[in-house]
Order: C-alpha cells, then sequence, then structure tokens
C-alpha cells in the first residue's frame, strides 16, 4: 500500500519537533513534546489507512472507497490517552510547581549520590558476640533467678491471644 | 508422603491462629504434624529393612519429565525418622521456650512447621529439582528463623549471610544438578545411582555439587555462617542446625555417593574438605566461650567428619556414617536444647559466669553428660557404636587404599578435639568455677521443657546397648548410600578388643590431655578468619561495583536517559531497517498526495510542520502552547479529510479541553518558558530530534510497504451491522469488535484522573468548595437577592445568569460569556446524549459525547468560577469514573451468566408510537460506560486544576 507523502513529510518534522522538546528540561516544554509526539503518532497510524476515502460508515449505499476503520479505531483510543496522559503531565508540572521547584525536570539527588559517595562502609561481624543471651532483657543477668519457666505461663485454656 | 507435605503446608498456614487460640501450646499441637510423618516413617520399616522402597509420584512438569516423585528407601528413612522425630520434640520444646507473650511468635510457629515440612520434602524427595527446590525452601526458611529477633542487626546479618552462602551453593549444585540430568538422562536419584555416570562431565556435575553440599553443611571455606546463625532462637539451632537442615549436605553426599563415586572428584574433594572442617571446627569450639559458639563450631566439626566419612568407600564406614548421622543428631540438638534451659533459666551463655549448675541441676547436667559422651564416642552410647564402626571402616578400608591411614589418623585427631570441647562444654557449663557467683535453682523447673533434651540424651544411651535393634534399618540405609552394598558387619556395643578399641582409648586420652591443657582458657572469643573476611570483602566488592555501576548509568537526569533510550532506539531499529533493505524486503509506495483533496491536505501540512517548529522554537509559554494547538487542530482537518469524521470530531474536541486544561495551569506560572536554566544541547536534541523523526518516517515507509496482506479490517464493515448492528464501523470496532481494547483505555483513563486528583487535592479527592444542594441553593439565592435588592442601584427583575456568578469579584466576571455558556450549556449536555446514542450508526459515540459534556462543564467553570463548576455538577467525579467502568465492565460480564462471550452484545427493536421504529444494541451499554468514564476525566481535570488550584491560589493569596 502507498503512503501520502505529504503525511509522511508532517509527521517527521512533528516527531522532530516533538523529540527536541521533550528532550528539555522545562517541564512545561516537556509537555508539549509530548502533545506533538502524540500528534505525529496519530499521523502514522492515520497514514496506516491508505488512501483517503469515505468515512467507515456501512449505511448501505454500497460506496466501496470506505477507509480503513482498524486504524481509526485505534487512532480514536490514542487521541483519548494522549488527553488523559497529558492532563496528568500537568498536574506533575503543578504540584512540582507547588512544591516550590521551578518548572524543570530536577536532577535526582539521590542518583548523584550514589554516584558521588559510593557505597556507605558498613562493619562486618562474623559471630554474635559470646553470651549473648536471648533472654537478657527478661532476667538481668547472670544470678537472677526467674520463677522457672512455666511461672507464669497460664494453661492453654486461660490464655487467650 | 505427598498427604503429609500437604499437612505440613497446611499447618504452616495455620499455624498464626492457632497461635493466637493457643498461645505458644500451640506448638505442642503443631507437633502432632512431624509426630504423624515419624509414626508414617517408622511404619514403612518393615518394608524398607526388606530391602523395598515405598515410592508416591503425581506428574508436575511432564515437558521437563520432572514429576514430585517421592521415596522411601533405607536413607531417607532413616532422615526422615530424625527429621520429623527431632521436628517434634523441637516443637514440643518451644511451647515453654518462648515467653507466653513473645512477639511475632504466630509467624515463627508458621515458618518452624514449614521447615519441618521442607525438611521431610527434601529427604523423600527422589526427583533431583523437587530435592532441589526443597532445598533452597529450606534455605528461604531457616533465613526467616534465623532473622527472627528481627530487631537485631546482628540476627538480620546472620540470616542474610546464611542465606547468600547457602543459595550461592545452591545455585551452583543446580548447575551440577542439571548436569547430571542431561548426562544419565533421567532426574530421579535413584535413576542417576543406577547411571553410575563417569567422565568429565560427571567430574564437572560432582565438584559443582560439592559446592552445594559443603555451602549447606558449613564445609570450610563456607563454614562460617553456621557460627553467625547461632543469632537463631536456640530452637532453631538445635533443629536446623543441629539435626535437620545442616545435615542435607551429608545426606546428598551419602546419596548420590555410590553414584557419583567413580567420577574423578567427588569422594577427594568432600574427603579434603570434610577433614580440613573437622580439625577446624574442633580448634574453633575450645577458644570460645558462649556455650553455643562452642556447639556452633563444634558441630561444623562433626559436620566435616560426617561428610567425611559419607564417601569413604566401604560399606562399614557407609554403616558408620549413618550411625553417626543418626547419633549426632540426637546428642547435638540434646546439647543445643539444654544450652537454651540454660540461657533461658539463667539469662547468659557466657561459660564464665556459669557456675555450681551441675548441682543446683543435676537432671540438666546429666543429660548434658551423655549426650557429651555420646559426641566424644565412649561407651555405652550410640556414640561410641557408631564411631567404633566408623574406625572399623577406615581400618579395614586401610588395607587396600593406604591413603585411609592418614584419613584415620586425622579422625583420631579430630575426635580428640570433639573430646575436649565436649568436656569444655560440660566443665563450662556445670562446673563450680572459683571467683563465679553460684547459679540458684530455678524455683519451679517445667517438665514439658526439659523433657525433650532427656528423652533425646536418654535414646542415645539406650541406642548404645540395643544397637542391634536398629542394625538392621541402618544396614539397609548404608546398602542405599554405598556401591557395594550391605555392609559385613554389625552394630555392637562390644566387639571384643579390636584396633578400634584401642583408637577410641588413645582419643580419650589425647582428648582429656587436651582439655587439661587448654580447655578451661577462657580468653576472649577468637576474631574473624580468613574466610568470613573473604565473605565481608566480597559483599562489599559487590555494592561497590552496584554502586559504581548505578552511579555510571544513573545519572540523575532525566533528559538523559531518554536521550539514550532514543538513540538506542534510532540505532538499534536503523540497523535492522538498513539490514532488511540490504536483503531487499522493503518495497515502498510513496504518492504525493491524495487525489482530490492533495491542495487541502498539502495546506494543512504546510501550517502544522511552521506551528510545531515555531511551538520548538518558542520562548513564552503561552504562544508555544498555542503553536502546539495549531497542529492538533490540524490534526483535526487531516483526519476529516482522510475519511476518519470520528477522530476529527474527538480530536477537535480533545484539543479543545486540552488547551482549557493547559491555561488553567499555566495561568499560574511564570510566563517565559525555562527561564532559569536556559536550553541546554540544543543541537544534540536537535540532531536526536531529526533522527527520531527520519526513522519513524522510514518506518512509516516499510511498515507500510510490509502490509501485503488483506487487512483484518475487510469484513468489518459487514460484522459491524450484522453483528454489531450498527452502520458507524469505528464506534462498533470500540464497544464491540475491539471492545477488550476500550476496556483497558478506560482503566488507563481512571487511573490518570485519579493521578491527576491525587496530584492536586494531595489528600481527598473530594471537591471542598461550597457546594450547597438545590434547595439551600435557592436559599441562599433569595436572601442574596434581598440582600442586593436593598443595595443602592438595584433593579429589581434583573437576575444573575449564572447559579454562583455572583461569587466572582466584579473584574473577573463577563456578561457576555455568561449569557453565552447560560444558554448553549444544556443544548451542549443535550448534544452530547445525541452522540452518545447516535454514534453506533453515525459519527459520535461515548468519547465523543463524553468530551463535549467536559466542554460545557469548563465552559461553566470558565464562565462562572470554581462555585459554579460545584453547581453545575453536583457529584464526585470519582463516582462517575467507577460508575462508567461499571457500566462497561458489566456489559462484558453480563454475557458471561447467559452462556456467551465476555461482551457480546445483542438488539431489540420495536415500533413505539411517536417515535417510530426503534432499535437498542447492548453494546450502547457500554458506550454509556466510556461516555461516564471521560465525563468524570473531564470534571477530574476541572476540578483538580481549575478549582482546587483557585482555592490553593486563593489560600495562599489571602
Amino acid at each position: 500500500m502507498s503512503l501520502s507523502l505529504v503525511l509522511l513529510v508532517t509527521m517527521a518534522v512533528l516527531y522532530a519537533c516533538g523529540v527536541y522538546l521533550l528532550l528539555e528540561k522545562s517541564m512545561t516544554r516537556v509537555l508539549l513534546g509530548f502533545l506533538l509526539v502524540g500528534n505525529a503518532t496519530n499521523l502514522l497510524i492515520l497514514s496506516m489507512t491508505g488512501v483517503a476515502g469515505g468515512a467507515p460508515i456501512a449505511d448501505g449505499d454500497g460506496a466501496a472507497a470506505t477507509t480503513d476503520p482498524l486504524p481509526q479505531a485505534l487512532g480514536l483510543t490514542a487521541i483519548v490517552i494522549t488527553f488523559g496522559v497529558s492532563a496528568f503531565l500537568l498536574a506533575l508540572i503543578y504540584r512540582s510547581w507547588k512544591l516550590g521547584r521551578p518548572d524543570e525536570v530536577a536532577v535526582d539527588e539521590a542518583d548523584v549520590a550514589v554516584r558521588t559517595e559510593g557505597v556507605p562502609e558498613e562493619e562486618i561481624d562474623g559471630d554474635t558476640r559470646a553470651g549473648d543471651s536471648e533472654f537478657a532483657d527478661e532476667t538481668g543477668g547472670a544470678d537472677a533467678v526467674p520463677g522457672g519457666a512455666d511461672s507464669d505461663a497460664p494453661s492453654p485454656e486461660e490464655a487467650p491471644r | 508422603m505427598i498427604a503429609l507435605l500437604l499437612f505440613f503446608a497446611l499447618g504452616g498456614v495455620l499455624a498464626p491462629v492457632l497461635v493466637r487460640a493457643l498461645g505458644r501450646s500451640a506448638f505442642a499441637v503443631l507437633a502432632l504434624i512431624p509426630t504423624a510423618a515419624f509414626v508414617h516413617a517408622a511404619a514403612q520399616l518393615p518394608a524398607v529393612v526388606g530391602g523395598g522402597a515405598v515410592t508416591e509420584r503425581v506428574p508436575w512438569i511432564p515437558a521437563l519429565d520432572v514429576a514430585i516423585s517421592l521415596r522411601l528407601d533405607g536413607l531417607s528413612t532413616v532422615m526422615a525418622l530424625i527429621v520429623a522425630g527431632v521436628g517434634a520434640l523441637v516443637l514440643l520444646y518451644c511451647a515453654r521456650y518462648f515467653a507466653p507473650d513473645a512477639a511475632a511468635l504466630g509467624r515463627f510457629a508458621g515458618v518452624l512447621t514449614a521447615f519441618a515440612g521442607a525438611m521431610y520434602g527434601l529427604v523423600v524427595a527422589d526427583d533431583m529439582f523437587v530435592l532441589f527446590m526443597f532445598w533452597e525452601a529450606t534455605s528461604v526458611l531457616s533465613y526467616l528463623l534465623i532473622a527472627h529477633l528481627a530487631a537485631k542487626a546482628t540476627s538480620r546479618r546472620a540470616a542474610l549471610q546464611a542465606l547468600i552462602v547457602t543459595t550461592l551453593g545452591g545455585l551452583v549444585m543446580f548447575v551440577g544438578l542439571i548436569l547430571l540430568r542431561v548426562e544419565t538422562g533421567t532426574s530421579s536419584l535413584a535413576g542417576v545411582v543406577d547411571a553410575h555416570p563417569t567422565g568429565p562431565v560427571a567430574s564437572v556435575a560432582a565438584v559443582l555439587i560439592v559446592v552445594g553440599v559443603a555451602s549447606k553443611s558449613a564445609l570450610v571455606p563456607f563454614h562460617f555462617w553456621l557460627p553467625a546463625a547461632m543469632a537463631a532462637p536456640t530452637p532453631v539451632s538445635a533443629y536446623l542446625h543441629a539435626a535437620a537442615m545442616v545435615k542435607v549436605g551429608v545426606y546428598l553426599a551419602l546419596r548420590l555417593t555410590p553414584g557419583l563415586g567413580d567420577a574423578v572428584g567427588w569422594r577427594e574433594s568432600l574427603l579434603v574438605l570434610g577433614l580440613v572442617t573437622m580439625l577446624l571446627g574442633g580448634l574453633t569450639a575450645l577458644r570460645h566461650s558462649d556455650l553455643k559458639l562452642v556447639l556452633a563450631h563444634g558441630t561444623v566439626s562433626q559436620l566435616g567428619f560426617l561428610t567425611a566419612m559419607a564417601v569413604v568407600d566401604t560399606p562399614i564406614a557407609a554403616l558408620g556414617a549413618v550411625a553417626l548421622l543418626l547419633s549426632h543428631a540426637l546428642f547435638k540438638s540434646t546439647l543445643f536444647l539444654t544450652v537454651g534451659v540454660i540461657d533461658h533459666d539463667h539469662g547468659t551463655r557466657d561459660l564464665r559466669k556459669l557456675s555450681g549448675l551441675g548441682r543446683a541441676r543435676p537432671v540438666l547436667a546429666v543429660t548434658a553428660a551423655l549426650a557429651v559422651l555420646s559426641m566424644a564416642g565412649l561407651p555405652p552410647t550410640l556414640g561410641f557404636v557408631a564411631k567404633e564402626t566408623v574406625l572399623t571402616g577406615l581400618i579395614e578400608g586401610s588395607h587396600d587404599d593406604g591413603a585411609l591411614v592418614a584419613v584415620l589418623v586425622l579422625v583420631v585427631a579430630g575426635s580428640a578435639l570433639t573430646l575436649a570441647y565436649g568436656l569444655r562444654f560440660l566443665w563450662g557449663a556445670f562446673a563450680r568455677k572459683p571467683g563465679v557467683a553460684e547459679c540458684r535453682v530455678p524455683s519451679r523447673p517445667n517438665p514439658l521443657f526439659v523433657a525433650p533434651p532427656v528423652l533425646l540424651a536418654a535414646s542415645g544411651l539406650v541406642l548404645g546397648p540395643l544397637a542391634s535393634l536398629i542394625d538392621p534399618v541402618l544396614a539397609r540405609a548404608a546398602a542405599d548410600a554405598n556401591a557395594e552394598g550391605a555392609p559385613d558387619y554389625h552394630l555392637a556395643l562390644w566387639h571384643g578388643l579390636e584396633p578400634a578399641l584401642g583408637l577410641s582409648a588413645l582419643t580419650l586420652v589425647l582428648g582429656v590431655a587436651l582439655f587439661a591443657l587448654i580447655g578451661r582458657r577462657t580468653r576472649e572469643a577468637p576474631g574473624e578468619s580468613l574466610a568470613p573476611r573473604l565473605y565481608g570483602g566480597a559483599m562489599h566488592g559487590v555494592d561497590v561495583v552496584a554502586a559504581r555501576v548505578t552511579g555510571a548509568t544513573q545519572r540523575g537526569s532525566l533528559p538523559f536517559y531518554l536521550a539514550v533510550i532514543l538513540v538506542v532506539t534510532v540505532g538499534a531499529v536503523g540497523a535492522a531497517l538498513v539490514a532488511a533493505a540490504g536483503q531487499g524486503v522493503i518495497s515502498p509506495e510513496i504518492r504525493l498526495a491524495d487525489a482530490g483533496i492533495g491542495w487541502a491536505q498539502a495546506g494543512v501540512s504546510v501550517l502544522m510542520i511552521v506551528a510545531a517548529i515555531a511551538a520548538a522554537r518558542a520562548q513564552k509559554r503561552f504562544p508555544a502552547v498555542v503553536f502546539v494547538g495549531v497542529t492538533g487542530t490540524g490534526m483535526t482537518a487531516l483526519f476529516a479529510l482522510q475519511g476518519a469524521p470520528d477522530l476529527a470530531l474527538t480530536q477537535l474536541l480533545v484539543e479543545t479541553v486540552t488547551l482549557v486544561a493547559i491555561v488553567l495551569v499555566l495561568r499560574r506560572l511564570p510566563a517565559r518558558l525555562g527561564d532559569r536554566n536556559g536550553s541546554a544541547y540544543p543541537v544534540a536534541r536537535a540532531i536526536i530530534g531529526v533522527a527520531v523523526g527520519v526513522l519513524m518516517a522510514v518506518v512509516a515507509v516499510v511498515a507500510a510497504g510490509a502490509r501485503t496482506a488483506s487487512p483484518i479490517s475487510v469484513d468489518w464493515a459487514d460484522l459491524a451491522v450484522t453483528f454489531g448492528h450498527g452502520e458507524n464501523v469505528v464506534n462498533v470496532a470500540l464497544v464491540d469488535l475491539r471492545g477488550w481494547d476500550t476496556m483497558g483505555e478506560l482503566s488507563v483513563l481512571i487511573a490518570a484522573a485519579t493521578g491527576v486528583a491525587s496530584l492536586v487535592f494531595v489528600r481527598t479527592r473530594e471537591d471542598r468548595t461550597s457546594r450547597p444542594g438545590r434547595r439551600e441553593q435557592r436559599a441562599a439565592l433569595r436572601e442574596r437577592r434581598a440582600a442586593a435588592a436593598a443595595a443602592p442601584g438595584w433593579e429589581p427583575g434583573r437576575s444573575a445568569w449564572l447559579l454562583a456568578g455572583r461569587t466572582l469579584g466584579e473584574r473577573n466576571r463577563s456578561i457576555l460569556l455568561e449569557v453565552v455558556v447560560r444558554l448553549v450549556f444544556h443544548a451542549l449536555v443535550v448534544f452530547s446524549v445525541y452522540l452518545l446514542f447516535a454514534g453506533h450508526n453515525a459519527p459520535g459515540g461515548g468519547f465523543a459525547g463524553g468530551l463535549v459534556v467536559g466542554l460545557a462543564l469548563a465552559g461553566r467553570y470558565l464562565a462562572g468560577g470554581r462555585d459554579e463548576l460545584a453547581a453545575a455538577a453536583p457529584f464526585d467525579a470519582g463516582r462517575v469514573l467507577g460508575l462508567g467502568m461499571i457500566f462497561a465492565a458489566g456489559t462484558a460480564a453480563v454475557p458471561l451468566f447467559l452462556g456467551v462471550d465476555a461482551l457480546t452484545s445483542t438488539w431489540f427493536e420495536a415500533e413505539i408510537p411517536v417515535l417510530g421504529h426503534l432499535e437498542f444494541v447492548t453494546s450502547t451499554f457500554f458506550d454509556v460506560g466510556v461516555y461516564l468514564v471521560v465525563i468524570g476525566l473531564a470534571l477530574d481535570v476541572l476540578r483538580s486544576l481549575g478549582a482546587e488550584v483557585d482555592r490553593q491560589y486563593e489560600e495562599v493569596g489571602s
């Protein structure tokens, strides 16, 4: 199937401008770039319908030359999703602004910290400390004698937990 | 056996519930499960001793010929008895070991029960991969058990270390198992033994499996995780680190020796590693002051001993190894449980702080002494019988193989060390030491608490004189662990004045002397040895490499990542395209434009191109937004020209709503774009942009050239009419033919709407602007009118165009806008409903209809502010979204109940007076769902980015 050169060139320019904007730091420009790339993609889908023709309405008048409805269905979905995502981007821009950040994609400080600081030195120890009792907190030392293992244990029947 | 495994799993799951109901006594109930496994294994003894094996098999992964095949032969039965028996006693012991109010007891009980199940599964599994699965399960569960005291950093670190070491070994072993599977063509352990593989592949497999064995059974150089794992509660140490988990390496060594014995490397490596471990562990045990660590290093030593004996090539040694395995399980868990009692009742495990305990707790002291006797291989215990057998095996074997003499010497040395640290343990725990305050007797010793160790020690004692009772079973197990079959030797306490007895006497003398010389030193615990330092270094190295790699690749800059992704895309896809072009796959057909509409297309395109470039170069926000809007509107024209009215309609509406939303946000931001940082790397960005543009153009050409088959949508026109009962093919495709796509899209929209709302509202989505009900509204209106009527300049009969119009400041009001909105709002809503229902046969549909409502609401908001929006849409956007999704999902689900596929549609038609012939297709419900979701999205956008932003702005302003 053949492609319309006009649509092709327009699509390429929209992609180029969109990507140029997407790579910006300014979040508003990123949004605009996203919109342009969205439009470009819709053009790509549109060019896949092939030769222009009548609307795909099957009203029985026998018009053979309707356009391919499948790319249209996909395109319709794409348009609305682009809207949803740009609304989300807008909210992100607003939120970022509200938090006192300039309108830009900030550099992730945690990532930079990994690069500049490396791994914090960690103490490596093997064995448990000698005589480190599991019950030290309860008994308070070697000579303390608790009331026996079962002194404070209720029988199973009266131990609701 | 499978039923037992299910019981274990069930017990593990239900344990938390049981603990909640019964408290710590739930452990006693849980102990019934391993008891059942014990009884089951014991019941199979007659059949097993006769040389048979009980098998069960359930297909699991037939494609790989892996089945859950379980097999209870002599060796497995002995292991199962140990695992289940000690497991039951340890669970019983737990019922009194923990404080009644101990934290996370439910989880602990569940994990411990599941662990016992995994152990049981491991020893009865016949399939190597099922065994591996249980092997790894024990690693993971032991991680959870060691880290039980999760608040302690040592616990967590020890658990992680044990996990890393054992799973690393497990992975290496897995490779070995796969090699074995490939080499022998079977994944059955019995099959591998029968195949008896030799040769280079078998040797590589053997060495890889040795790594697994060594890591699990704590052999040098992986031995260090076991002492560290003593951070676990003592019952865990008794079960995992004495009786069960650490034994699986020995078990596997015994299991595979008849098969892999002739593969070069198997016996040699295990023998060397085992003996080195035995000596090193024994020496280290003599230097520790924590009773538990004495035992832990002693266990390491014993495991080395066991592994070495497992691969000695004589039937008598195999019998000795199995007997040792059993006696070790009995005496070592006794000793650990004894330490647990001491720790529990006296608050320390440090032998420098304990004194006079032997007199205070004679039962405990005798119990421990019996266990030490067995450990040291002194009569009349099972340990003695086992060690005599091992020594006899070595002596007999040394007639054929001179190297065994060296082994014999090392074993005697190791045994002397064992006796020495055994005495150190007894002395440390129970002796009276000058200068140390004596421990007092606990007021009420608990029989249930002390019973498990007493029982275990007693069986070690009784089985010595009665060794002939268990001889048939252990001989059968030895036959399974040895290529030459059952030994010509029987376990007995007294074999006469044999060379082995002399060696035992020698061991006794040496051991006592060693203890007398160095056994009572109480210096500080030794520092770290080489292996754990290597482990620490390796872990640190991994951290450093991870940080370097992360630092090198994660620059933290989003544009950088994006650029990398795009460059890679261009490079990879471009390369593929060039390669395809080289093969002449691409046959592009390009026409200049479409006939008849070519000029229009060209005109619109030029406009779009100019606008796009202008948008990319714009320095201010609003012009940039408008330029982008021009490209969007151009899209509308192109859609319309191409014959896609639905797309044109939707694009136009979306463009308008998007513009409104952008303006709503941008009015709060500074006018200039990126005035802080300017634009970085414009040339590089332009190059990437152009490259992507060109690439996409080529992709489009290639994709179009590849479309040679007739499209799937050829039949859609007919399908739409016959199936979907609609004439608008695109709409029928959306709501019917490809309804699942739309369902997915609705989910995306709901997620986006929720995201927008939560980003702006932060805490609650609810619109908190004053939203009076109709009645209150009217009352308020009357009040205001009355107030206004009292004011000067009031003209009676003049009312506001909008409900909330008066809440706006005068400067912000536009009467013209109010009038227009007032006039068109209801018309727009009616129009949207028309679009919704007409969409099935003509351009329109749920998307377009919903967007029209969104526009109408936007008009109300722009004209009257946030109060007006609240009055126009007095409902929650989230509910609208949810209702829409219910409609859509309902349309999908209801047909299922009617016995047809999801999303199947049907239609009704009727003659209705006045309206005439009407048709209703059920997929319209789906479109109603779409309509509602789009309205919800638009409402969320307006409410969040409009009304709430206003409110926050006013708050800051006031």
